[in-house]
């Protein structure tokens, strides 16, 4: 039992980043992450209505998205579930003691496309929704097209709610 | 210099137009002079100034934001100068106080203490300009010609602490003060 179809369609990079858009994001933080990389991050760059921020580790991107939100600007940070771990500290303090709408879209690099997070062969997987539920953190799997529609809801509600959200997208996003 | 001494000549200098975004006991002697309402105070981790200044330059282009970070917190995010350059931010003053030691933690000394080169390393980066002072009477002759200058820019500070001030912690983590800065950050 693997959670998931061997039928594998992919969500859509295109309809991922018109999302973002239509919940008034202007800003995308990243470090590069092998699942979004081709899907997401390259037309990113390409795209002249959203900012790129290059960074060089992933917690910086929790206090650059915590620090734009105070005057209302909207942005995501984009990464791999590595520098997702790498960055709990910075979520804990900046995005849940501080009650701040950080958006984040973590790729699950060596997650199998068939199957589920928590049926990962990958320990490093493995471990991402537990650890998310141990934190209490709100998140979203980003695995089949029809996933991807509820992200501007989801970022909507987080800066109307002032709290996390983290989308996990097991896929790649392909270009269509 | 004495630390609370540079930081009061900084609170002559600049507007109160001006974000503040500060660490640790930089952080806490600045409050001692005064608090403003534009003083961003909750970084939440340390390391994190610099990356929020960041995010405050980019999405305020109309103010000046002034960083005023520790050198043992920089290192722990050394790579946001790196991240700072690319992004490039002209309203953004990077002000480094550098006194060797992870001061409140109980003053033990930073790895290579004394010897990491702060300006040396923000310029490699990028940054578009960068100072040193050992002096409070250079600095001071020199804050409003930095300030005139396009960012990013860092200033590092040899500093020896100076008057003790209290460590208000429950004050800069609280929803209060948040509250205050997001206020006044939005009223015009």
């Amino acid at each position: 039992m693997t959670g998931l179809a061997t039928e594998t369609p992919h969500p859509s990079g295109p309809e991922i980043i018109r999302q973002l858009k239509a919940a008034a994001v202007q800003f995308v933080a990243a470090v590069p992450d092998i699942v979004t990389s081709e899907g997401l991050l390259w037309p990113i760059e390409r795209d002249p209505s959203l900012r790129l921020l290059r960074l060089s580790r992933e917690d910086e991107g929790i206090s650059i998205c915590a620090a734009m939100s105070y005057n209302g600007t909207r942005a995501v940070l984009l990464m791999q579930q590595t520098g997702l771990m790498d960055s709990l500290n910075a979520i804990r303090a900046i995005a849940v003691d501080y009650h701040l709408p950080i958006v984040m879209l973590v790729g699950l690099q060596g997650k199998e496309p068939h199957c589920l997070p928590e049926f990962s062969s990958a320990y490093g997987v493995r471990i991402v929704i537990p650890v998310l539920e141990s934190m209490n953190l709100r998140y979203s799997l980003i695995e089949m097209p029809e996933h991807v529609h509820t992200i501007r809801r989801q970022i909507d509600l987080c800066y109307r709610k002032s709290r996390p959200h983290i989308f996990l997208i097991g896929r790649a996003p392909n270009l269509q | 210099m004495r630390r609370d001494l540079a930081l009061q000549v900084l609170a002559r200098t600049i507007h109160s137009r001006d974000i503040v975004v500060a660490v640790y006991q930089a952080l806490f002697d600045w409050l001692a002079l005064g608090p403003r309402e534009l003083d961003y105070v909750s970084t939440g981790a340390m390391g994190q100034a610099s990356s929020h200044g960041l995010g405050l330059a980019l999405a305020s282009p109309g103010r000046r934001v002034l960083v005023f970070d520790g050198d043992g917190s920089l290192l722990m995010n050394l790579g946001a100068l790196a991240t700072i350059a690319d992004a490039s931010p002209p309203n953004l003053w990077h002000f480094v106080f550098a006194n060797g030691t992870y001061e409140v933690n109980g003053a033990h000394p930073l790895p290579a203490a004394g010897r990491v080169d702060f300006a040396a390393i923000a310029l490699a980066c990028g940054y578009r300009s960068t100072y040193r002072f050992n002096e409070l009477s250079e600095f001071e002759l020199q804050l409003a010609n930095i300030l005139d200058q396009q960012g990013p820019l860092l200033v590092e500070l040899k500093v020896e602490p100076g008057e003790f001030f209290p460590r208000n912690y429950p004050y800069i983590h609280s929803a209060k003060a948040r509250e205050r800065f997001r206020t006044a950050l939005n009223r015009n």
